[in-house]
């Protein structure tokens, strides 16, 4: 039993551990930073942010199905001067990196929005371009290689030396496609995956349970598909993954990063226990620690397929 | 620190064919309760993934305990109806924001269905000045009327759908009869039932000026305001949460139309 050095670099960010927790599952941390310090976190990705304040979807916006849950929140946030006006104030008391997740219109809107995160000193930016839950922008933009790969590009024109990571949806018929495209493009890193789109409906009413009808699925149900596409991406470009996608213990977030994740992200489990991103870490440590690693990362990429 | 806690069950009774009450050792849960209507976030069983809210029926801070009431819904409801005197809940809590309530003030309680076990906790925990209007689909719906009786120095009155127990129809007509009976008197109506009556009771409440708290309900997720899926438009045309932000809001808040 070793006891691994658990601190990983992710596009030349060094997170003290390789826990993130997902963006969307976490607000701006408020919420559960009453529960537990913080600074236990490899990172935070914050909720979603659009360059103006947006109201999301009308409810119901949840339906829970086998071992996982549909939503369609549609990106409700407060936009982007108020997060860093209000929000990353408090986040910056805690020894933990702030990774800002945006979604654009607009090539134009990632653009400014990364520039003024950049200036405002956030660690990392997350570009979303797979939001299953908005019309404009979102998904549109993750499903097409050449306007993933101009988000890119404008993002990476925007954001200064703060390093530019897409986040990629998994509702592609070829995951990699895109992630060539992004990491062509000047991407430092990649995330995935966003949710897959599902529909739950009710037989007695016949509606859908959702208002919008359909909505991203995520939780413990999408682990396979996720660390699927993990290893796929891996294998077609050479850039660090923040993996995620059902992961909600050491034994799955060690899958993700064995199929090649630097870090992983843990989201939906959270709804169900607070502390599961301290358990994934712990938990980590446990497998790491059995198999005799000197250093966490040391898992990333290290499956032996047959 | 807020903390996750495991409490175990101390009583366990069948009220109505789907209504429980279930009363729990707190662990001081009960001690940090700060109005009535808040909730418990509740793990029910590992073959699903969200916890379910359930709205604080009683409790007492100086015993530890806290009461349940609820009804079996589904899946998740349904596993919470099975457990036994000695049982242990994973739980979260208290959490939301109640009533608020001011001593000496008198208050016209309103609960629709499930919607009346809290309203339980406003006529022991509140002002000391209560009369209750509680509706139940039918007489053998009924639940809690004694504890209610006892409460309620105001005494208590009810309706059914079905007219096979008191007033033959929907709580705001009562609500009216005994606003327009003592005009000015009730310093506030306190509401908790389904989305439609309570549209209905703050109609009434408007139309008479008196103040009226709804307690709202929708699907719920990390029950801490974290994940935005319990949504609910205000008259600002914003939306609030109903599990950090409720899930009691001014009645004159609520955008109704939604």
């Amino acid at each position: 039993m070793s006891n691994p050095v658990m601190s990983v670099d992710l596009a030349g960010v060094e997170l003290k551990n390789p826990v993130v927790v997902a963006s969307g599952t976490f607000g701006f941390g408020r919420e559960y930073g009453q529960f537990y310090d913080l600074s236990e976190l490899g990172g935070i990705c914050v909720k979603g942010l659009t360059a103006q304040r947006r109201e999301g979807n009308p409810p119901p916006r949840i339906a829970e199905t086998p071992m996982g849950i549909l939503n369609s929140v549609g990106l409700q946030n407060p936009g982007v001067d108020a997060f860093i006006a209000h929000e990353l104030p408090f986040l910056r008391q805690y020894d933990v990196k702030v990774i800002a997740n945006i979604s654009g219109n607009t090539p134009e809107e990632y653009g400014e929005m990364c520039e003024k995160l950049a200036d405002a000193g956030v660690d990392l930016i997350e570009v979303n371009i797979s939001c299953p839950n908005v019309k404009a922008g979102g998904l549109a933009y993750g499903t097409r290689p050449e306007l993933a790969a101009e988000v890119t590009g404008m993002a990476k024109a925007h954001a200064g030396r703060v390093p530019v990571m897409v986040k990629l949806s998994p509702n592609v018929t070829d995951i990699t496609e895109i992630a060539r495209a992004v990491a062509d493009a000047g991407a430092d890193a990649l995330s995935l995956i966003n949710t897959l789109r599902g529909m739950r409906i009710d037989v007695n009413t016949r509606r859908p349970i959702l208002k919008m009808n359909t909505g991203g699925l995520s939780g413990p149900a999408v682990l396979p598909v996720a660390v699927r596409m993990v290893w796929e991406v891996h294998n077609a470009v050479s850039l660090p993954i923040l993996g995620m996608g059902g992961v909600s213990d050491g034994d799955s977030a060690a899958q993700m990063m064995l199929a090649g994740a630097s870090a992983v992200a843990v989201g939906t489990v959270c709804f169900a226990d607070p502390y599961a991103p301290i358990r994934v870490r712990d938990g980590l440590r446990d497998i790491a620690g059995r198999q005799g690693l000197d250093h966490v990362s040391q898992l990333t990429g290290g499956v032996r397929p047959w | 620190m807020k903390v996750e806690t495991q409490c175990k069950v101390l009583e366990m009774a069948q009220l109505t064919s789907g209504g429980w009450s279930m009363t729990v050792e707190s662990h001081g849960i009960a001690q940090q309760i700060s109005a009535p209507d808040q909730f418990l976030h509740i793990k029910c069983g590992h073959s699903h993934l969200l916890r379910r809210p359930i709205s604080i029926c009683n409790w007492s801070a100086q015993r530890d305990l806290i009461r349940l009431v609820f009804e079996v819904r589904g899946e998740g409801t349904q596993w919470l109806s099975r457990r036994k005197v000695g049982d242990s809940l994973d739980v979260l809590g208290p959490l939301g924001n109640g009533f608020s309530m001011e001593a000496e003030k008198r208050y016209l309680l309103v609960g629709g269905g499930i919607g009346v076990p809290p309203m339980l906790g406003c006529a022991v925990h509140g002002s000391g000045h209560c009369t209750a209007v509680l509706g139940f689909r039918s007489a053998g719906n009924t639940m809690l009327l004694e504890e209610f009786e006892k409460a309620c120095t105001g005494g208590v009155r009810l309706a059914t759908d079905d007219g096979t127990l008191g007033h033959h129809g929907f709580v705001d007509a009562l609500v009216r009869q005994e606003l327009e009976k003592h005009p000015g008197e009730y310093d506030g109506v306190l509401a908790c039932g389904p989305k439609p009556m309570l549209k209905s009771v703050a109609a009434v409440c408007a139309q008479l000026d008196t103040p009226c708290q709804v307690s709202m309900e929708e699907r719920m997720g990390c029950g801490v305001g974290a994940c935005l899926v319990c949504a609910c438009k205000n008259t600002q045309g914003h939306y609030v949460h109903v599990c950090k932000d409720g899930p009691v809001f001014p009645a004159q808040e609520v955008d109704w139309n939604e």
